[in-house]
């Protein structure tokens, strides 16, 4: 972007801050809005929100006002420093994601050459904040939540990373752009008008991938540590007003950054067949891309979560390190095998 | 042909339901998104439900038939309807009679904050001064408010259903509505005429 615009690092820094200050309010409240309200609404046999703004657009704003009006609460035996700084490291992690999601061939806040190794690093920060609030907010129910969480990450984080693997493997590079090249510049038995997504050959890890980041996400099969019907709410029982909303747009932007992390990995990112992989008229068309398979895969996302009922903890456990890890690790063998075969 | 797993099956249920929410229109007009005719919720403050016959909204009281014998008041679980009344001195029913000794309630009061519906009252009542009405909405901003006097309670009078049967096989037990312009409802207004009665109230009327 730098030599794009030629621009000061301070000036590039403080477009790069407010074009992210704009895109994860918005990202969380576009996924809040379709699929949250409406989409859950539509399977429910219901309207949704009707009467707040045109067919209830407005509605998730009106909460967040809503939110920000509460009081602020901290329980009488809280860590109260560690209750307060809970939601931010969980918010941090979802913010910090977007940093190397790509959009263009220029369109990009950073462009790692470890941007998928940064990701999932920083995508697993958030059971730290999970854990610190279930820990802080002295209330067993909390903290049974976030006990869920940290259990929960032993089961998922290993697939997920396996998974990602085999994309690795596939691509030869850990840099997101690389990956979107390689599915670009890809072939499908000598037909490269598509180029080729990942989500071809990598099926199984995409599948993976997605099983993984449903636990990581705590959506609906794997929502052990939120539970509202057993653990009132897991670790945000005691949080109320603006601190649970940070919570609440963790929870759904996070869902945005690995809808766009599958889209980068599994679905060729942002390039569109017949342009050139560096074509400039992509800075603007990539984006549009993005959101609309982003959307795609966060409709499967919820989906999933507003059909299935939650499974056990130990039921998680044992699907991911029977089933998950071995099949991943397959799919890395055999990966591997073609690479240096072909 | 094999059966599908049962995984996908409940996506395809999901997924339908969704598209019929969305879409109920048949024919040429299926594409036409039209939720407000595919949900099957109702949108309470633009549209009204209406409540199903012996719904329990509101209970209204027959204040002419109250004896303030207190039987009701006894038998609620949550103690909360409050009476009080006093005995005054009626003319014989037939000329030359004794002259009668009345209760007349000078306070009976529901507080609707407390009730749970039960319906225990209505069904104690042996003087058929307690009716169930489908009314629901008389929601309060303040809790207080929500104590209904009889003057209140009279006037839930006015939306008592008729008398439904008895679904067969059930105890027969027919109640008498009192209609309004009719007798049912002198006897009171003769008390007050008489001067039994120290305060006039707009009960009933």
């Amino acid at each position: 972007m730098t030599d794009l615009l030629g621009l000061a690092y301070w000036a590039e820094t403080s477009i790069k801050l407010g074009v992210a200050l704009i895109v994860i309010p918005t990202a969380a409240l576009m996924l809040g809005y379709l699929f949250l309200l409406k989409m859950m609404a539509f399977m429910q046999s219901r309207l949704g929100p009707q009467d707040v703004g045109p067919y209830g657009t407005l509605q998730l704003i009106a909460d967040a006002v809503k939110f920000l009006q509460k009081e602020d609460i901290h329980p009488a035996a809280a860590d109260r420093r560690v209750f307060r700084a809970a939601p931010v490291v969980v918010l941090a992690s979802s913010f910090l994601l977007f940093v190397v999601l790509p959009t263009g061939p220029d369109a990009v806040v950073e462009n790692l050459d470890t941007g998928i190794f940064y990701a999932m690093a920083v995508s697993s920060l958030s059971v730290l904040g999970v854990l610190m609030a279930g820990w802080a907010s002295a209330n067993k129910y909390a903290l049974l939540g976030g006990l869920r969480a940290a259990g929960q990450l032993i089961a998922y984080e290993l697939p997920l990373i396996l998974a990602v693997m085999g994309v690795v493997i596939q691509a030869d590079s850990l840099n997101l752009q690389e990956i979107v090249r390689a599915q670009a510049e890809g072939e499908i038995f000598g037909f490269g008008l598509i180029g080729n997504p990942f989500i071809l050959t990598q099926f199984i890890g995409f599948l993976i991938f997605m099983i993984s980041a449903q636990a990581e996400l705590t959506q609906t099969p794997f929502d052990m540590p939120v539970a509202e019907t057993e653990l009132v709410g897991g670790f945000h029982v005691e949080y109320t007003g603006f601190r649970f909303l940070l919570f609440f747009m963790a929870e759904v932007a996070t869902a945005f950054a690995f809808s766009a992390l599958a889209t980068v990995m599994f679905l060729g990112g942002w390039w569109i067949p017949g342009f050139d992989f560096n074509a400039p008229a992509l800075n603007v068309l990539g984006p549009v891309v993005m959101l609309v398979k982003i959307l795609v895969v966060a409709f499967i996302i919820f989906w999933i979560r507003f059909t299935y009922p939650r499974l056990r903890e130990d039921q998680l456990q044992k699907f991911a390190w029977k089933v998950l890890i071995p099949l991943s690790l397959a799919n890395i063998v055999v990966t591997g095998i073609f690479k240096v075969v072909l | 042909m094999p059966q599908l797993p049962g995984l996908l099956k409940g996506l395809g249920v999901t997924a339908r339901t969704a598209m019929r929410t969305l879409f109920p229109k048949r024919g040429m007009r299926t594409l036409i998104p039209a939720p407000q005719q595919g949900s099957v919720t109702v949108q309470y403050p633009h549209e009204k439900e209406a409540p199903p016959d012996r719904a329990r909204g509101v209970i209204a009281l027959h204040e002419e038939n109250c004896t303030a014998c207190m039987l009701c008041s006894r038998s609620c679980p949550d103690w909360c309807i409050y009476i009080e009344g006093h005995k005054v001195k009626a003319p014989p029913r037939r000329a030359g009679g004794a002259v009668r000794t009345v209760n007349v309630v000078d306070r009976f009061d529901i507080d609707y904050a407390l009730c749970m519906y039960c319906g225990i009252c209505v069904e104690v009542c042996p003087f058929d001064a307690l009716f169930w009405t489908p009314e629901y909405e008389y929601s309060e901003p303040h809790i207080a408010d929500l104590l209904h006097d009889r003057i209140r309670l009279s006037e839930w009078m006015e939306t008592v259903p008729e008398f439904l049967d008895y679904e067969p096989g059930s105890e027969q037990k027919v109640r008498k509505v009192p209609e309004f312009g009719t007798d049912d409802f002198a006897p009171a207004r003769k008390l007050e005429s008489d001067g039994a009665r120290g305060l006039a109230s707009g009960a009933g009327s």
